[in-house]
């Protein structure tokens, strides 16, 4: 143990994404001592990436939105398997962490009266997001880390964080390595918030980069902590996928947003074959109405366009299974017919360049070719919805890694929305255990095991690729844990996993420790395929279909299903899976979502009546 | 490594530094190329296949993390937006680290000037509210400070200074182009009651900028880091400088009218 060199703080935040740097101001504003950790250099988190929007109910474009209206949309888009009190407090909480980052010098587009500009996203029954053209994320995390740094915390860069330390049941500290030295790294703290983000490199086509590994997940889950979930992964509809180095590169939503629209090969617009009976009442059946919406929402209702996520992911992929799709096996997205050249490059400047530089194609002219991409998942560890905090003592979660906030499928713009929300009370909640908590007891012999296993790979004999074994990963999880499961393909992708598992302990890594990439993807992997297999089990589990799970074997969504959470944890070295009630929500908000008896009317593409309230 | 030419008309051969600290020697490599790649995907080809321990960052292949910057045949480039249609078949691709900053390994280099630079930089301070609890400001006066929001922190500017890619020794007491984009940011930020003008020019080196334009000419996000930035911050340096009427002026009036909207202006300004 003597070797590896301690940091002692209150609080560690491993991530430095959205929702770890919000963490990080809270609990160092809280008087925590507080580090933040990230696997990149500061700024690169996923949280750069994004592009749409911050979704608040601010009512700057429409004055009739309103913290209630977010929450039913929040509620629905979900399919109400969400925790209704994560999505009370994200929408209600929402407008002041936006505001909140202008103080700390964020600049969002405006409207004419010089207030934030709100743009139109799949799922909002307002234009609702707070955006910066389409880098909206680059404007956050650049607020968020200038103004990190600005507090003096300290930050740990290229720092990979592995295991979670425990005494007694309760977290006690992390053991991780240096990416430049390869040096072993141990953090002693009194509460750990994890906001580590997705797995989305488990799939091929991802809209996700080398550090979406699962890391976060695979640590509580060896804590002891809960995951829930973890079948609902999000397809995003609208990834690249010409040519194929950039397939999976997302289209921001906002091209829908402001007027784009799917067309299939025969440039028919088929999404309004596809508006499932749960979103009738809300979404326009013709075309006239549905470009009418965009000017006047109060007489008109939302383009099929911009339906929920998984709803215009599924209606692709059966449009291009049915033969109507592109040479390359996608759909058309239509902007350059709809609007005006100068209003797509002011609106949509970083699509614009990103078609233009890798795909040789000018968005105000031509059609974009697209189809669904792996973006987001759902599930996640479980927390409480007011504090943020895991199932064991000292541990939180926030961000992507956490779940409950979005249930069966999230709507667009509401992660970076949640990344402030819950990265400030996680923040918040830590701080306040730190400081009535005395730092548990670091337990030799099993940061000794864990160091071991960390330089494990340059020790083994074998002769396994890890960059192969990744590859087969992705393409197994992408043929038969995608869009559309079935008990058989799950079966066999876990048999895959198992086999895969066995290779990962014949890696043998060459090379010195100082930034190696192949050590640092053979111990990815073992993350990678870990939860990898609790997405796959709980898809089994999960006898229905409801968001971004589809069961081509359950095609309907069922009630019963519709009160579950699939639970999954570590018990005495095995993963276990159960079931357990959602909470449900109170007659008040209950009234929100707007049905008595939500539930029995889910079901996708199931004719049924729902009515919204407005 | 091989170093015969390409087999086929889809291959390539691409030349990559290999080494750690000081050492090194770029290293030929041959892998089959695919349509639409970028100088990433064939290093990742590379890294999968012949070589599993060649560092090299990125995060979104996509030009918004600037994770992946290296000198592309001497170009400093985003790895990720750089086509491989843009070589001439046969042509010879060498591929090397950004060379401003010391070499930890193979594509990655030691950065942490930036953050130890970004870390003196007086944060963003607001104004008071409008009366009624809001904040407002107009789009024409935050387009040129969302000019310089658009930094996605590449470090190819700094990469190309003259003034710390050939001196190490003005690394103390210059900052580079990367933070006065990031100054003037602060500095035309419609909001800021912040007072950065002193420090700009002592503590920044400001003046050690001869606007060579440089680094204009390499940014990926096409930021007019000399003529929207630096040549106002200079303006606006010598202003309160030499004249302390317009000093005190400024004082008593607040930023926002301080500033002419950005020129562009020859380079002998
Ligand atoms: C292309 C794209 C566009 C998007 N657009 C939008 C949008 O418009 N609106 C919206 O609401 N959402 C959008 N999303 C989703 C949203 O951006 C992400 O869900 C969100 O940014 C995740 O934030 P986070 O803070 O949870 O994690 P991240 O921002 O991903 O940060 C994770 C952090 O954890 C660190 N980390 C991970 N593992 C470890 C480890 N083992 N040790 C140490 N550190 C670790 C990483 O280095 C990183 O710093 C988009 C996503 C993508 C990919
Ligand atoms: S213009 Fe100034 S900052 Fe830019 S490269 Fe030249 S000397 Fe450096
Ligand atoms: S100003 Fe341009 S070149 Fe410099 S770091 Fe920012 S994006 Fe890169
Ligand atoms: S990988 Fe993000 S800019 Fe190249």
């Amino acid at each position: 143990m003597a070797e590896i060199n301690t940091a002692v703080y209150d609080v560690i935040v491993v991530g430095a994404g959205g929702a770890g740097l919000r963490a990080a101001i809270e609990a160092h504003a809280a008087g925590a001592k507080t580090a933040v950790i990230c696997k990149s250099l500061l700024g690169k988190a996923h949280t750069v990436m994004a592009e749409g929007g911050i979704a608040a109910a601010l009512g700057n474009v429409w004055k009739e939105d309103n913290w209630k209206i977010h929450f039913r949309d929040t509620m629905r888009g979900g399919k109400l398997l969400g925790n209704w009190r994560m999505a009370q407090l994200h929408a209600q909480e929402a407008p002041d962490r936006v505001l909140e980052l202008e103080e700390w010098g964020a600049l969002f587009d405006r409207t004419k009266d010089g207030l934030i500009l709100q743009r139109d996203f799949g799922g909002h029954r307002y234009a609702r997001l707070a955006h910066v053209g389409d880098r909206t994320g680059l404007e956050m995390i650049r607020t968020l880390q200038d103004h990190a740094v600005a507090q003096g915390i300290d930050v740990f860069m290229e720092c990979t964080v592995r295991h979670l330390l425990t005494d007694g049941g309760r977290v006690a500290g992390a053991i991780g390595y240096w990416r430049q030295s390869g040096a072993l790294v141990l953090f002693r703290a009194k509460a750990v918030v994890l906001a580590t983000g997705g797995v989305g490199k488990a799939w091929k086509v991802t809209s996700n980069s080398w550090e979406y590994t699962g890391d976060g997940m695979a640590m509580a889950l060896e804590a002891g902590a809960d995951l829930i979930d973890m079948e609902m992964t999000q397809f995003h509809p609208t990834g690249m996928i010409w040519p194929p180095s950039v397939r999976g590169l997302l289209v921001t939503e906002g091209v829908r947003g402001d007027g784009g629209t799917l067309r299939n090969a025969s440039g028919e617009r088929f999404m309004f074959k596809y508006i499932p009976a749960f979103f009738r009442g809300d979404t326009a059946d013709n075309e006239a109405e549905a470009d009418r919406w965009y000017e006047d929402k109060r007489n008109n209702r939302r383009t099929p366009d911009l339906l929920p996520r998984d709803e215009v992911a599924r209606a692709i992929n059966t449009e291009v299974k049915a033969g109507r799709g592109t040479e390359h096996g996608g759909v058309f997205l239509d902007i350059a017919t709809r609007r005006p050249a100068d209003y797509i490059k002011r609106r949509l400047p970083s699509m614009y360049h990103q078609f233009k530089e890798l795909a040789d194609v000018d968005i105000t002219k031509e059609q974009m070719e697209i189809g669904p991409t792996l973006h987001y998942i759902m599930g996640g560890i479980r927390v409480d919805p007011d504090t943020a905090a895991a199932t064991v003592p000292g541990l939180y979660a926030a961000g992507e890694v956490a779940a409950g906030m979005h249930g069966a499928n999230r709507l667009g713009g509401n992660s970076l929305s949640d990344l402030l929300v819950f990265g400030r009370r996680a923040g918040q909640a830590a701080a306040e255990y730190a400081k009535g908590a005395t730092a548990g007891r670091i337990d030799d012999a099993q940061a000794d095991a864990f160091a071991k296993r960390l330089t494990e790979p340059f020790e083994r004999q074998g002769d396994e690729n890890p960059y192969a074994i990744h590859e087969e990963l992705q393409n197994a999880m992408q043929d038969l844990v995608g869009i559309i499961r079935r008990r058989e393909e799950l079966e066999e992708a876990l048999a895959h996993l198992e086999r895969l598992r066995a290779r990962v302990a014949r890696v043998h890594v060459t090379g010195t420790r100082r930034y190696n990439p192949g050590w640092h993807l053979a111990l990815d992997l073992e993350n990678l395929i870990g939860i990898s297999e609790v997405v796959a089990r709980s898809a089994l589990m999960r006898t229905e279909s409801r968001g971004g799970h589809t069961r081509e074997d359950f095609p309907k969504a069922d009630p019963e299903w519709g009160m579950k959470n699939v639970v999954s944890r570590r018990r005495d070295g095995r993963l276990v899976l159960s079931t357990e009630p959602i909470p449900q929500p109170p007659a008040d908000l209950r009234e929100l979502i707007g049905e008595d008896k939500p539930q029995e009317k889910v079901a996708t593409g199931e004719p049924a009546i729902i009515g919204g309230k407005e | 490594m091989t170093t015969e030419a390409p087999r086929t008309a889809t291959e390539v051969r691409m030349k990559i530094w290999r080494g750690e600290g000081s050492g090194g020697e770029h290293v030929e490599y041959v892998v089959p190329l695919d349509p639409g790649m970028v100088v990433l995907d064939v290093v990742h080809r590379i890294q999968a296949t012949h070589a599993p321990d060649l560092a090299v960052r990125w995060n979104c292949k996509a030009g918004k993390c600037g994770s992946c910057s290296a000198e592309v045949n001497g170009a400093p480039k985003l790895m990720c937006m750089t086509r491989m249609n843009e070589f001439a078949p046969g042509e010879e691709i060498t591929i090397s680290p950004v060379r401003t900053f010391p070499l930890i390994k193979d594509l990655v280099s030691d950065v942490s000037f930036n953050y130890e630079k970004a870390k003196t930089i007086p944060p963003f301070k607001p104004k008071p509210k409008d009366a009624d609890g809001k904040r407002r400001m107009y789009q024409e006066d935050v387009d040129r400070v969302q000019e310089f929001h658009k930094c996605i922190e590449c470090f190819l500017c700094q990469d190309v200074c003259h003034v710390i890619r050939d001196h190490e020794e003005n690394k103390q007491s210059f900052s580079g182009p990367r933070f006065f984009v990031r100054l003037a940011a602060l500095e035309m930020h419609p909001l800021d009651a912040n007072d950065r003008l002193d420090l700009i020019r002592a503590k920044h080196g400001l003046g050690f900028c001869n606007i060579t334009k440089c680094c204009t000419e390499v940014c990926p996000e096409d930021i007019h880091i000399t003529d929207n930035a630096i040549i106002p911050l200079k303006e606006r340096v010598v202003t309160a400088h030499y004249d302390p009427i317009a000093w005190a002026l400024r004082r008593m009036r607040g930023k926002r009218e301080d500033f002419a909207p950005p020129q562009p202006k020859p380079p002998s300004a």
